[in-house]
């Protein structure tokens, strides 16, 4: 069987482990291909025009990956850890690709929730398993490999290597600049190449460092967020508020540069925290939002990079002097 | 201390009637209008949902007229709502603005700092007084929405044009007079008889359109741009999947609306089967119960970039083609101007009186 996986949102986080437990039990992955105008063009058309960039890409991906498979999987990842959500998006997903009028194969859509408990959680894995082998112990042994193999994938980001190097195996050496520069937002906003402009290879060319909250470790992001006034309910918000505080509080960048989704729920709300908390620390760590949707252009992302990396370089130099 | 709080329908008059019955001093925000939501725009987020923006602009209002402590609610998610609090105070407090901010989150996630902040609004009354005052208060604010949704429902039939919203304002005035639960049983069947006053005529089939939506949108006419008094005063027969009271109440059955949620949500589960905060899943839920008893159309009404309204209206289509039920979805924020939404609904009444010519003639 021909199992689908949308090159977008979730994939950034959980693919390794989807690949690992989908393989185990003998089924053949299918990867949409990386983001390409196509793709985008597909998901801008099929999707309603009030949702999220990235989500229209999901659509996209899923439309080109549609006819080449048995079955689609579109998880619906409610709740990654109790106490918290991921995104409203993302409890809908399933549904709203439903609501698609072309023809789709078999989507296959268990619910994520571990905000219900852990059983409720494996009865979701053992329900999925269902659809490959009948064989408990099997589904269970594939689960095991999987998450074994996330483990890795995220022990390598927190090494300090990049996502999608990490994604793809290959890893290249850091620039050896002097700057350094943390790049928070969505994954799938980020290391989705097509989507983010090539930001980071742009950055690196420049000879600059590029840190991304996946590097800062779990328990300084738990630290910083169980301080936090009001309980934070968003998991991946929770990753991008803690990288920047931690970034900010030990001054262990030189700039911040925060990648919005146009008319993202969660991010409207967190960019408010993240300018409060670098007013307190009396702007000392400069941040730029860089907002992204379907008409972003490379030459507007382009001067702002320059001049931002400009007045970093001049405050830097300043100090050393 | 001085209380001041976000305006959302007819919230102030029954927090002035709570606050009223707890001595506890209060100033409610001047009416939401233009100036409010460009305060509110001015310091929110640019894509933060519209309803922040416009309660912002209000508590700034109110702040300004001379209130030291703001009320809000809380939430657990997974919405933005429940976040609304923490963001205005940080908001509000890089503004400039010196004030308290009292958060009343969900008693079901802490009992205990749910009756301190009670207390600290009512210093005067004890918990007892304040559950009497709450459940007195709450009979009120049941009567005042169950004269809203008669107003909705009967105002299409008015034969002098203006005369179901005049008597609305009467209806109200004698509800606001009422203080013991006896004369608030009273008020409410006097307010609903001076409803009746407004002459009627039952001849007419006016068309019928259920309203669904964000909840903060649908209840505050202020930035819906009064859709409701526009509709009925073009003689449309309405009905809405929320009222105030069954928004704020925690129970499952809606004591206005009529339908229970679990009801709702059944109705919504082959399009949508999974709750996603907010209004979503019961948006859908609704617009299937309306195409069941036989509407003529839904308007969806959606704040800028509301997660929980889009996933809605990104599974409408599926609804559309097998109920056949045509839904008008309005974007609200603040660069919605009232001309084009009055063509758009213009449009959509025509579209629905052709259907259901269409409709009759195959009949006939
Ligand atoms: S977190 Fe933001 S960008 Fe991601 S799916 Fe939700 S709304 Fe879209
Ligand atoms: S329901 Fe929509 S408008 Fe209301 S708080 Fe949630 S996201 Fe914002």
């Amino acid at each position: 069987m021909k199992v689908g996986v949308p090159r977008a949102l979730l994939y950034y986080k959980y693919f390794p482990l989807w690949e690992t437990f989908f393989s185990e039990l003998g089924a053949e992955v299918v990867l949409s291909s990386p983001t390409n105008k196509r793709i985008l063009n597909l998901g801008t058309e099929a999707a309603e025009n009030e949702v999220c960039l990235p989500v229209k890409i999901f659509y996209g991906h899923v439309i080109s990956l549609k006819d080449k498979v048995d079955a689609l999987f579109i998880p619906r990842i409610v709740s990654v850890e109790g106490g918290a959500y991921t995104c409203p998006k993302f409890l809908g997903l399933p549904d709203m690709i439903r609501a698609l009028d072309v023809d789709l194969p078999q989507i296959i859509s268990p619910t994520f929730n571990l905000k219900l408990g852990l059983r409720e959680f494996y009865r979701s894995v053992y329900e999925l398993g269902g659809f490959f082998t009948k064989n408990l112990f099997k589904i269970v042994m594939a689960f095991q490999k999987g998450l074994n193999k996330l483990d890795s994938f995220e022990n390598l980001l927190h090494d300090g290597h990049l996502l999608n190097e990490a994604l793809a195996g290959r890893f290249f050496p850091a620039p050896k600049g002097r700057l350094r520069i943390g790049v928070v937002g969505h994954p799938y906003n980020i290391f989705d190449q097509y989507i983010s402009m090539n930001l980071i290879e742009r950055l690196q060319k420049k000879g600059i460092k590029v840190l991304t909250a996946e590097m800062v470790e779990e328990e300084v992001v738990d630290k910083i967020v169980t301080g936090l006034q009001k309980k934070l309910f968003w998991t991946y918000e929770k990753d991008v508020v803690g990288a920047v505080f931690h970034w900010l509080d030990a001054k262990s960048v030189d700039g911040i540069i925060y990648v919005l989704s146009f008319a993202c729920g969660p991010d409207s709300l967190i960019q408010i925290l993240i300018e409060h908390e670098a007013k307190q620390q009396g702007f000392s760590v400069p941040i730029m939002p860089i907002v992204i949707d379907e008409h972003s252009g490379e030459a507007g992302l382009v001067t702002r990079l320059e001049a931002f990396v400009d007045m970093m370089s001049r405050k830097v130099g300043s100090e050393k002097s | 201390m001085k209380l001041t709080f976000p305006h959302m329908g007819t919230l102030d008059m029954v927090l002035s009637d709570l606050f009223s019955r707890l001595e506890t001093d209060f100033i409610i925000p001047p009416k939401t209008s233009v100036k409010t939501v460009n305060l509110g725009t001015k310091h929110a987020p640019e894509f933060a949902c519209f309803p922040l923006k416009v309660t912002i602009g209000n508590l700034i209002e109110g702040l300004e007229a001379g209130a030291d402590a703001v009320v809000m609610v809380g939430g657990i998610g997974p919405c933005r709502f429940g976040f609304y609090a923490e963001v205005q105070n940080k908001i509000l407090r890089d503004a400039g603005y010196d004030f308290e901010m009292i958060v009343l989150e969900p008693p079901t996630t802490d009992i205990k700092d749910f009756m301190k902040k009670c207390k600290k609004i009512a210093p005067k009354k004890t918990l007892w007084q304040i559950f009497q005052a709450v459940r007195v208060g709450w009979k009120k604010a049941v009567a005042i929405d169950e004269v809203e949704k008669k107003v909705l429902k009967t105002r299409c039939f008015e034969k002098n044009f203006g005369d179901t919203t005049a008597m609305h304002k009467k209806a109200l005035a004698v509800l606001g007079k009422a203080i013991t639960p006896r004369e608030i049983q009273m008020a409410r069947d006097k307010a609903l008889s001076v409803i009746d006053g407004a002459k009627k005529d039952f001849e007419n089939n006016p068309l019928k359109i259920g309203i669904v939506g964000e909840f903060y949108v649908l209840l505050e006419p202020c930035i819906n741009f009064d859709i409701e008094r526009y509709l009925g005063q073009k003689g449309i027969y309405l009905e809405r999947s929320v009222y105030l009271t069954d928004w704020i109440s925690f129970s499952k059955k809606n004591p206005v609306m009529g339908l229970s949620n679990d009801e709702v949500a059944k109705a919504a589960k082959p399009y949508l089967s999974h709750f996603v905060g907010g209004e979503g899943q019961a948006t859908v839920g609704h617009v299937v119960k309306f195409a069941e008893e036989g509407f003529d159309g839904v308007i969806q009404l959606l704040p800028f970039t509301c997660m929980p309204e889009i996933i809605a209206k990104s599974v409408l289509p599926k609804i559309h083609r097998e109920l056949d039920i045509p839904v008008l979805t309005l974007v609200i924020d603040e660069q919605t101007g009232r001309a084009g939404i009055i063509t758009r609904l213009e449009a959509f009444i025509d579209l629905l009186w052709s259907k259901r010519k269409k409709k009759l003639s195959i009949v006939g």
